[in-house]
């Protein structure tokens, strides 16, 4: 009586995961067809023979890897993440401990500052950073950074805040007691409590900034490409795509998402859940 | 402890303060300043009141249309990604066989970037509407449900995730309880579980509206506001004031000013609205 509906619900389920893989694996096919088939029959498979032939092999790949210069826009976007995150992780930990330890108008004010730039969409500020980052000259793969971290340690010091709070203050008076300056507290004492934190408040930010595309289109998009601006930048003047090229490239994007899907996959939920918790 | 640690505020806190105000505070400022003047360049600036914020309603209609379509497309996925999120927590949360490959694979798509899922779902759709010799840009409505489309293949795997976490916390006491009181299916469901998931579903509500109404980049690969700018959101029409034509820099200053505090509402209102009910139950 029971096992009808489980077994009814698996094959639901089996199904919902066909709909939800199918872009994806379709992606993948049509990556190996020739242009004009990709938009003319995205659904069939690569025909291999005969006049009708729409396998082209490894061609998409090789022309779509050169076009957009691939693995210049994926160093770009592995460095800029990687900095990025890095910074927000250390800068916003250290703001996080000062500002829940020492109390005045002052540290209060950052940190309502910081919680509402969490709602202000990028848009407010597009022009703005765009100009600022110009005449700053942070308008390079290094400056990006220091814009990176600005905007991302709004909800990183909140995240890290909110779990600093709940740190009994005996250790640190104890560790101080003995002797301990602040930075060697925080780097002895604090910075190792924190290690879980910053884990799932670097996923968070890793899959915000290797995604994000208007900032580093807007600030250093013209000269230096990451995957997103990369990508957007094959769909040529007059709307005109070169579709197989697309389709690669769209494949060499994902790849590297779902590999590290896979490595970190507990993480990246977890990462979510305490994501969450912040609204 | 407190007195020691107060004089190192330039070594723990001025760097991340330093690179707020230059990348959100000082910019957030100079926008505001900026949406009540005529501007090209930061060197050539003319104050004009609140001409840019008539203008931004008077020069053309897509800014009202960018907005309807905006909210039309956020009531629905926000229903939308929701039922259908919530439902499949309630199937993965039976204790099936499997129930952590389809959460794996239910949450995959969330990962993949705005822009290059709007290229995804532009061949996939083209695709379809080749059997009626139409694309995405033929007719307005291609492009919202495309967008809706889109919207709830990344976004409901994430929110499903939440629920699962919500729903498998509710005390199994109380579900046992309600069991032996003889409480069927959706009894339990509206009156047990739905009621103690309540923080949860304030939370997705929360993240799917503002997620709606802020959408960017899916928007601008899926259909970059394809056909006459018919399927243009707030945050497409804003960029496009920006930088689609010279002399328009105020007015979609002006724009993003009344964007932000729409945004900041909504999550305002949203959030006391959800929390007031909380208490209720």
């Amino acid at each position: 009586m029971k096992t009808t509906p489980r077994v009814f619900i698996t094959v639901f389920l089996i199904l919902i995961s066909f709909v939800v893989l199918f872009p994806i694996i379709m992606v993948f096919i049509n990556s190996f067809k020739g242009s004009l088939f990709i938009s003319n029959a995205p659904f069939s498979m690569p025909v291999f023979e005969g006049n009708a032939a729409s396998y082209v092999g490894l061609d998409n790949y090789f022309t779509g890897v050169k076009k957009i210069n691939f693995f210049s826009a994926f160093g770009y976007s592995l460095w800029i993440t990687v900095a990025s995150v890095a910074g927000i992780l250390i800068v916003s930990s250290m703001l996080a401990w000062y500002i829940t330890r020492v109390k005045n108008k002052l540290n209060s004010i950052i940190y309502y500052c910081l919680v509402f730039s969490m709602i202000v969409p990028f848009q407010m500020v597009m022009f703005t950073v765009s100009k600022m980052a110009n005449i700053l000259h942070l308008d390079n793969p290094i400056g990006i950074i220091v814009i990176y971290i600005g905007f991302g340690c709004g909800m990183s010091t909140f995240m890290f805040a909110g779990f600093i709070k709940s740190i009994p203050l005996a250790m640190e008076e104890a560790a101080m007691i003995d002797g301990a300056t602040p930075p060697q507290i925080f780097w002895h004492v604090i910075f190792p409590m924190l290690k879980s934190q910053a884990i799932t408040i670097g996923i968070l930010e890793i899959m915000w900034v290797w995604n994000d595309y208007l900032l580093p289109y807007l600030t250093i998009g013209t000269e230096y490409k990451t995957i997103p601006i990369a990508i957007q930048y094959l769909r040529g003047g007059y709307g005109a795509v070169d579709w197989g090229a697309m389709m690669a490239m769209l494949v060499l994007a994902m790849l590297p998402v779902i590999i590290f899907y896979m490595i970190c996959q507990k993480h990246i939920i977890r990462g979510v859940l305490a994501g969450a918790v912040k609204g | 402890m407190e007195k020691t640690l107060k004089k190192y505020f330039a070594l723990f806190a001025l760097p991340g303060v330093i690179c707020f105000l230059l990348a959100f505070l000082i910019p957030m400022f100079m926008g505001v300043f900026l949406s009540f003047c005529e501007f090209r360049n930061l060197a050539d600036v003319e104050w004009v009141g609140i001409k840019n914020y008539i203008s931004a309603f008077t020069i053309d209609k897509n800014y009202t249309h960018a907005l309807w379509f905006t909210v039309k497309f956020t009531v629905v996925t926000v229903i939308s990604i929701n039922v259908l999120s919530f439902s499949l927590a309630l199937l993965l949360t039976k204790g099936l066989k499997g129930t952590n490959i389809f959460r794996t694979i239910f949450f995959m798509p969330n990962l993949i970037g705005g822009i290059v899922l709007g290229w995804i779902w532009q061949v996939i759709i083209n695709g379809v509407l080749l059997n009626y010799g139409q694309t995405i840009v033929s007719d307005p409505k291609y492009g919202f449900w495309g967008l809706v489309i889109l919207m709830n293949w990344q976004n409901v795997g994430y929110m499903m995730v939440i629920y699962i976490a919500a729903i498998q916390n509710i005390p199994t006491d109380m579900l046992e309880a309600a069991e032996i009181d003889g409480a069927g299916y959706f009894r339990t469901l509206f009156q047990i579980k739905i009621p103690a998931v309540m923080p949860s579903i304030t939370i997705c509500l929360f993240m799917t509206l503002t997620n709606g109404f802020k959408l960017f980049d899916q928007n601008l690969a899926l259909t970059a506001g394809a056909p006459a700018k018919q399927t243009e959101m707030l945050a497409l029409n804003i960029y496009n004031t920006f930088y689609g034509r010279i002399g328009f820099e105020g007015v979609g200053q002006a724009k993003a000013v009344m964007f932000t505090i729409m945004v900041a509402v909504i999550a305002l209102l949203q959030l006391r609205l959800t929390r007031s009910k909380e208490i209720e139950h």
